[in-house]
């Protein structure tokens, strides 16, 4: 797939070369491509594959950044349906860091739609760590036609045990207009919530369950409605996370 | 006491390390047990010239065979044993296949002789031979070590002893190098991604739900949250005690592992002087013999008036000599854990081989606290082994709360001293602002690299850090030594500068950002002093980290007050303290000057010191009047 090609690209980047001395004339880049969930959703449809993947390289000022989430029906319910991608988005940015715990970001984000026409949008955003440690991602996108959507993304990381983590998250996803084609209203159209319970067999690896919950709020949900979908839905997921 | 018998305590030691790898101190290459040979563990060679040899082995210190560099074949590289007085020519010889270097630690020499690639010489290449000579002009316990890419961390590094022209004012039977280091298995640049993906990767001491649950009930909800409000607004650790901790390393005593048991044999009654050597890249050791008395005779190869001890937190980089007189037939346990408790080096003393003594369990972590946070420190604390703050600069303690009073920041002291020496301003220089006080932030410090600021730092000298305030027996501090035959009246040098610089120890933990002044190295300008000019340069610690701060060349002449100095080469600086040195710039030339944490002056935390000529001919160690004047220098 197009996405995983271009992760790829980016791993094969991140390896750096030693320094020759032992100071940092030419500071050094790194880079990290992080599987934040990579899950099974247990959803009404059927069984969903869900993935969010980030990953950066740069120095320690600017980067590169780069995102996927989506989702893939894996085993669908009814028999008239056929194991398909519902939904996709990829974000390449620019992200620099102003503040020692914020970075600004400035994008381009492309939805990839299977049976609608994909959406482009360009992003400014800001991402870091709030006091109490709460991770922030807030992104405006701006899309053709006027479209524009702001998102607002929140986890948290409890520790229970050095190995066990708790993870609560929270995205609201707000439009500044009626996108008809792909049956999404303006004002709040969307939250999710989930609650993750992780155990790091090593840092980079640990797998997860948890729960993924979303509803759809105001005119967004009555269209839904309309074409008779759920406006909520709650689901066990099942999953793993790694980073490299 | 037991014979042979592995103690319980250090076995679930190694089974807590090993959760992550195969195991530790299981084996030991032929290559380290040959290297035994030689009661250092290193073999010591003698001599006024030598060649050493910079290659690659094989080790197998964990279980794991691992890549190494080595010198001569071994980790640590051989003792070299000078004579003050002589001129040594030393042949390096690098078969690595990257260019390599070897840096004299605490030496005064020729700036080109001094090691360091970039600042000294362009390094020694793959299969070339680079000549080392310069004549020794002091005596005492130094080390040296590659100044090249990680290769510190994966064995480059050995002891030297220079023997005095005049004896040592004691004499002792025996002497025994003791060179602490860390070893992983994993490449160091592999390490230092690591932190920068993840900065608190290795820290497996974080605070956790239970911990909250505990203190709830042992102090209050309201305290607790009190208490964590501080650490969770400004997004800080309250466990970060060390960024690479006994998750990937072993540590070694003269090139073994606990297990190891790196042994000396000795006779009762028998006076030996150790010299202890922390040749780690990111360890502080605490270092304690258990029913041994210490009584310190040097640091950092010079001597200082001897002042007995139990226990010693040794800065990366540092020397301590000390005297022992071990008089029973029993064996004594050579002690030494890291700050953050995650593991430790250990050895034997013994009259009889194959007789050990009982390892003592770790202490549990300790917690950084407002001291280190720079709130002050901390008052009515316990255990400082009858020292007191009876020092003069103790007052940046006192009004460091008061930001409205700070322009009186000088040290001195004394009412006859002269007034403060002015401090250095260069606009072309970010680091050398115009500011009102040491404890000033200079502008610089306001931006992604720098994630604190201390408020209050204070004088912390006689302070021996945290996890060993509460000791119920003697921890050595900077404050209860003083360089031998240094008095107020006829100092090691002047007590007067001429001149001050301040810089702030600045960084930015979950970034793993690490720099001066919140400038790191690439972006920063030398610091130029002038030759024979002497300079006071006053630390401040903004970071919840202790750095060991290292200056090539020059002797650092830590002020303790009350015109008392003791002369070193590293300085180690605690979170939340303010001190100051003097230094006098007798040798030119282009000198490092950085924190001797591996990972932290990779990361930035270096500057090139350069020593020029005085503007003017005549007026040596007095700087012009307008220091925007002079011409030359940067280039």
């Amino acid at each position: 797939m197009k996405r995983f090609t271009s992760l790829m690209m980016l791993v094969s980047l991140s390896s750096t070369s030693p320094a020759l001395y032992a100071m940092s004339e030419h500071p050094q880049r790194f880079g990290r491509v992080m599987v934040d969930q990579l899950e099974a959703r247990d959803s009404d449809e059927g069984r969903v594959m869900g993935w969010e993947v980030g990953a950066w390289y740069g120095g320690d000022i600017n980067k590169l950044f780069f995102s996927s989430e989506g989702e893939r029906l894996m085993s669908p319910e009814h028999d008239d349906e056929r194991p398909a991608t519902e939904s996709a988005e990829t974000r390449l940015a620019w992200s620099r860091a102003f503040a020692p715990f914020w970075d600004w970001q400035l994008g381009v984000r492309r939805d990839w739609q299977p049976d609608d026409p994909n959406r482009d949008w360009a992003s400014i955003g800001l991402q870091g760590v709030a006091p109490y440690q709460f991770e922030m991602d807030a992104n405006l996108f701006v899309g053709e036609d006027g479209l524009t959507e702001l998102r607002v993304e929140a986890e948290y990381e409890l520790m229970l045990t050095q190995k066990w983590v708790l993870s609560p998250s929270l995205e609201a996803s707000v439009y500044g207009k009626e996108d008809e084609e792909l049956r999404v209203g303006n004002g709040l159209t969307r939250l999710e919530a989930g609650l993750r319970l992780r155990y790091e067999i090593r840092r980079e690896i640990a797998p997860y369950i948890g729960v993924h919950w979303e509803k759809r709020y105001g005119d967004t949900a009555d269209l839904a409605r309309a074409s008779g979908e759920k406006t909520e839905q709650g689901m066990l997921v099942a999953g793993l996370r790694f980073w490299f | 006491m037991e014979k042979n018998r592995f103690s319980l305590p250090r076995r679930r030691f190694v089974q807590g390390l090993a959760l992550g790898t195969a195991g530790l101190g299981l084996g030991l290459a032929p290559r380290q047990l040959l290297a035994r040979q030689g009661h250092t563990g290193a073999p010591e060679l003698r001599g006024d010239t030598f060649h050493l040899t910079l290659g690659g082995a094989d080790v197998n210190l964990t279980g794991k065979t691992r890549p190494a560099t080595t010198i001569n074949g071994g980790i640590p590289g051989p003792t070299l044993r000078w004579r003050e007085g002589d001129t040594v020519t030393l042949k390096i010889t690098n078969l690595l296949p990257e260019t390599s270097s070897i840096h004299w630690h605490g030496l005064l020499l020729p700036y080109q002789m001094d090691g360091v690639p970039g600042l000294s010489f362009d390094g020694i290449k793959p299969g070339e031979t680079f000549t080392y000579q310069f004549p020794v002009v002091q005596n005492g316990t130094y080390w040296y070590h590659s100044h090249s890419g990680f290769q510190e961390q994966t064995g480059l590094y050995g002891s030297i002893i220079i023997d005095p022209k005049t004896p040592y004012p004691h004499t002792v039977d025996r002497e025994q190098v003791v060179l602490l280091s860390d070893w992983s298995d994993e490449d160091p640049q592999q390490l230092y991604a690591t932190l920068k993906k993840l900065s608190h990767y290795y820290n497996f001491n974080e605070r956790t739900v239970f911990d909250t649950l505990r203190d709830f009930r042992d102090k209050g909800v309201i305290q607790t949250l009190k208490d964590r409000h501080m650490w969770n607004s400004m997004r800080m650790s309250q466990s970060d005690l060390a960024d690479v901790t006994g998750y990937t390393y072993t540590y070694l005593m003269n090139g073994q592992t606990p297990n190891g048991n790196w042994t000396c044999q000795f006779n009762p009654g028998e006076r030996i002087k150790l010299r202890f050597i922390n040749a780690s890249a990111m360890t502080f050791f605490d270092i304690r013999i258990p029913g041994l008395d210490m009584t310190v005779v040097a640091m950092d190869g010079q001597p200082v008036t001897p002042v007995p001890f139990h226990e010693v937190r040794l800065g990366v980089a540092e020397t301590l000599d000390v005297i022992v007189e071990p008089d029973a037939h029993q064996a004594y346990t050579l002690f030494a854990q890291s700050i953050d408790r995650s593991g430790y080096a250990r050895g034997t003393l013994t009259p009889a081989p194959g007789l050990t003594a009982k390892v003592p369990e770790m202490d549990p972590p300790p917690l950084l606290g407002h001291t280190e946070m720079g709130m002050g420190a901390m008052h009515g604390e316990s255990g400082h082994g009858g020292v007191q703050h009876g020092m003069a600069h103790d007052r940046g303690k006192m009004d460091g709360m008061d930001h409205s009073a700070m322009g009186h920041e000088h040290h001195g002291a004394k009412a006859s001293t002269p007034p403060p020496p002015p401090f250095a301003v260069d606009n072309s220089n970010p680091d050398l602002p115009p500011r009102g006080s040491a404890i000033e932030h200079p502008p610089s410090e306001y931006g992604p690299g720098v994630d604190m600021r201390a408020m209050a730092p204070g004088d912390m000298l006689a302070d021996p850090g945290i996890g060993l305030r509460d000791r119920p027996w003697k921890v050595l501090t900077y404050a209860d030594m003083t360089t031998l035959g240094s008095t107020v009246d006829n100092p090691v040098d002047s007590l007067h500068a001429d001149r001050e610089i301040v810089l702030h120890l600045t960084g930015n933990m979950s970034r793993y950002m690490w720099s001066f002044n919140g400038i790191a190295f690439a972006d920063a300008e030398p610091l130029e002093l002038y030759h024979n000019e002497r300079v006071r340069i006053t630390l401040v610690n903004d970071t919840m980290m202790t750095h060991p701060i290292h200056l090539h060349g020059l002797w650092s002449d830590l002020e303790l007050g009350n015109g008392k100095l003791l002369r070193k080469h590293t300085i180690t600086v605690k979170p939340g303290e303010k001190l100051s040195y003097l230094v006098r710039a007798d040798a030119l030339g282009r000198w490092a000057y950085h924190c001797h944490l591996l990972y932290h002056m990779e990361a930035g935390m270096f500057r090139e010191v350069r020593v020029v000529p005085a503007p003017h001919p005549n007026a040596a160690g007095e700087p012009p009047d307008d220091p925007h004047a002079r011409h030359g220098g940067h280039h």
